[in-house]
């Protein structure tokens, strides 16, 4: 039993390390990206290819002064940065890299980090909220509302993927799509199933982990032209740095679940060498996705936002689950 | 400790953006009282970049004056000395040779486009996307080196003087200029490409912020907001000044009247630019670029005097009240912005805060132009 708990401590601290170090040094892979498609060169003081940055800008945002503003909900608003991460990094403990490589796997891993993530959506609610600062009570309103529109297709999508498994085990999910790259959730052909709107899935569930990270082109809730940062206005030190951090931990959990949800988890296309490199491999693949999109495309706003989720990614969404509960019962 | 929000009485709530804001691109500052997220009523606070560039001119000689109008708008200066220039040459009779004239008409184009490639940057940016500004500012530093090269500054030129130029250009700057027309339609077309075929963008800008071409006549809007509303005015061929009647050039007007159409009709103003440099390096006559016999102090007769001229934002007309002193009695700057701003606080009624920052953009605000 003690070993149990200690096996999940030490994972937790692996758990927290995988993000920390991931939340870092994504900010130097998003620059970095941002540079390469802006045609200059992105950081390069720090180090060998301004390596050294993310480091750096921590001790910056550590020794700068925290500041808790007059006139704020002290106790929510020093919550809410801590909620902000906390339930991402909660999340990684059962994320399965490869079959070997999990902290504790579940039977109920995937509905554990739907669990969390809503919680995301909670600490900006709070930041906004207690800052009493009408660009970050803006901002957090619509985050919120953002945050519920989009965990909807999200979910039901997700459904459809747990109905095809039959499980919520993440590693039973990737298991069934073991086999090559045909036999991944991705494609139609899955189980002997075959379900044009697979494809169709994908990409909702993808659109809907870019919406729930806020990022562009969905970034309402920091829209830095229109409410200055958003929710976190009035954070400053470590309390900005871990909004920022939680960001980056949720687009590393978006991307782990697309992958495995939708990619074959550490399946390897061509069936040779599954493992942990594939996983990376993906997830990264999917993180560049990320942040090409965010260079690219300018911000929507907040009413075609919802009506995209509630129009267009509800409706097929649930169609796909029906078809594909009939199609399950046919075959 | 804490106190609560105040609402007024119908809910509504009062939206400092600005002074400090990223979307005012400047110390503009709008008290919005919003409803939600709906504007509610908005109201314009200018001033806070005030320098009395007015009343300088009235303490300084004409020549002396000179930088001053550079210092209007900082982004497209040229076409504000050229105003300036014309205005006092035509009240002191002076004579500018062609040269000039065609050089002052190319670099004013060529700074026309760096102005408005400015303006494409912060307006995207204002929309959300990043990259096209910085493609933006790699174009523009093409203009600013080639404008480095003849007048010595890259911002705030005083390259104009009364009957003629600084200096004369060089076989390297008609070079580079060439170049540069064709480094820049190449440009245009992945702009096209990458922005303004952007599902996204046309869906944020197309019907937004409509300024009826009723709205743009009582607020004395110009440029490309009213060719933007219909409005076919533009100085260069409705009151041709300059070589300006020698070019072949088109006006681009949309008549959507919705940012969109404004954001059409600035891109299709950098093409045009482009067809105006083009002409004007084919054409450029040989000889002086100053006259040959120019009064040392300038002293205009005792009169009252107007030019104006199609500047990055709209027409900038000055107005020089002179008792034939050595400094003018009285100087009155029309700048196209203090017009064009004010159509802001009407028509941002009743607008989703996105779309208002975003009409804001596609008014191509300059604030200390506006302040002056």
């Amino acid at each position: 039993m003690t070993l149990t708990f200690l096996n999940i401590f030490i994972a937790v601290v692996i758990a927290i390390a995988f993000v920390a170090a991931n939340a870092a040094y994504l900010v130097w892979c998003e620059r970095k990206g941002a540079g390469f498609i802006q045609r200059r060169p992105g950081p390069t003081e720090n180090g060998l290819w301004g390596l050294l940055q993310p480091p750096v800008d921590g001790i910056k945002l550590m020794t700068k002064q925290l500041m808790i503003p007059g006139g704020v909900d002290k106790i929510v608003f020093i919550i809410a940065p801590v909620l902000a991460m906390f339930p991402t990094i909660i999340s990684f403990v059962t994320i399965p890299f490869s079959d070997q490589i999990v902290a504790h796997n579940m039977n109920i891993g995937l509905l554990m980090i739907f669990v969390f993530g809503s919680m995301s959506a909670m600490a900006l609610l709070m930041a906004g909220w207690s800052s009493r600062n009408k660009f970050a009570m803006i901002s957090s309103v619509r985050a919120v509302s953002q945050a519920v529109a989009y965990e909807i297709p999200m979910l039901v999508t997700t459904i459809t993927v747990v109905m095809i498994a039959g499980s919520m085990d993440l590693m039973e999910i990737v298991h069934k799509q073991g086999g090559g790259f045909w036999h991944w959730n991705i494609w139609p052909l899955q189980n002997g199933l075959f379900n044009v709107l697979m494809p169709f899935s994908f990409l909702i569930f993808f659109i809907c982990s870019l919406a729930e990270t806020n990022r562009a082109p969905f970034d309402l809730g920091e829209a830095e032209s229109e409410l200055v940062a958003g929710y976190h206005t009035e954070y400053s030190s470590m309390g900005f740095g871990l909004f920022f951090m939680g960001e980056y931990a949720n687009i590393v959990i978006g991307a782990c679940l697309t992958t495995i949800l939708f990619l074959g988890g550490w399946d390897c296309p061509f069936g040779l060498f599954p493992g942990v490199w594939w996983f990376l491999l993906k997830i990264y693949f999917l993180i560049f996705t990320f942040i090409w999109i965010r260079w690219t495309f300018p911000r929507t706003t907040i009413y075609s936002l919802l009506n995209l989720s509630w129009k267009v990614l509800i409706p097929i969404s649930l169609f796909n689950l029906l078809l594909t509960a009939g199609l399950l019962k046919v075959f | 400790m804490t106190e609560p929000i105040v609402l007024q009485p119908d809910e509504t709530f009062v939206l400092n953006v600005g002074p400090q804001h990223p979307a005012t691109h400047g110390v503009l500052r709008v008290k919005m009282t919003m409803d939600g997220e709906y504007i509610y009523n908005a109201e314009t606070v200018i001033g806070y970049i005030h320098r009395m560039h007015e009343k300088m001119a009235e303490n300084r000689t004409y020549s002396q004056y000179l930088p001053n109008l550079s210092r209007l708008d900082y982004l497209s200066a040229m076409a504000y000395s050229h105003g300036y220039v014309l205005a006092v040459e035509k009240a002191a009779a002076i004579e500018v040779p062609e040269r000039a004239e065609y050089i002052r008409a190319i670099t004013v184009e060529l700074n026309r486009i760096s102005s408005h490639l400015v303006w494409f940057g912060a307006f995207v940016l204002d929309l959300g996307g990043f990259s096209p500004l910085m493609y933006a500012f790699d174009d523009r530093e093409q203009i600013l080196d080639l404008l480095e090269g003849i007048t010595g500054s890259r911002l705030t030129y005083c390259y104009f003087r009364f009957g003629g130029i600084y200096n004369d250009i060089d076989e390297d700057f008609i070079q580079g200029t060439r170049q540069f027309i064709k480094r820049m339609r190449k440009a245009l077309k992945m702009y096209r490409k990458l922005v303004t075929t952007n599902i996204i963008l046309i869906k944020r800008l197309k019907g937004i912020a409509p300024v009826s071409v009723d709205m743009c006549q009582r607020y004395g809007a110009t440029g490309p907001v009213a060719r933007g509303s219909g409005i076919n005015y533009d100085v260069r061929k409705n009151e041709p000044y300059s070589v300006y009647s020698d070019f072949d050039f088109d006006v681009p007007v949309f008549t959507e009247c919705d940012a969109y159409a404004r954001y059409n009709v600035r891109m299709e103003e950098m093409e045009q630019s482009l067809r105006i440099i083009e002409q004007g390096l084919d054409k450029l006559p040989d000889g002086p670029v100053n006259p040959e016999k120019k009064p040392k102090a300038i002293k205009l007769p005792p009169g009252d005097y107007y030019s104006t001229v199609e500047a990055g934002r709209g027409s900038f007309g000055i107005r020089i009240v002179s008792d034939g002193d050595k400094n003018p009695y009285r100087l009155k700057l029309r700048t196209p912005t203090f017009s064009n701003m004010h159509l802001f606080d009407e028509a941002c009624r009743g607008m989703l805060i996105a779309d208002a920052l975003a009409f804001m953009g596609s008014l191509d605000l300059v604030i200390p132009e506006m302040d002056r």
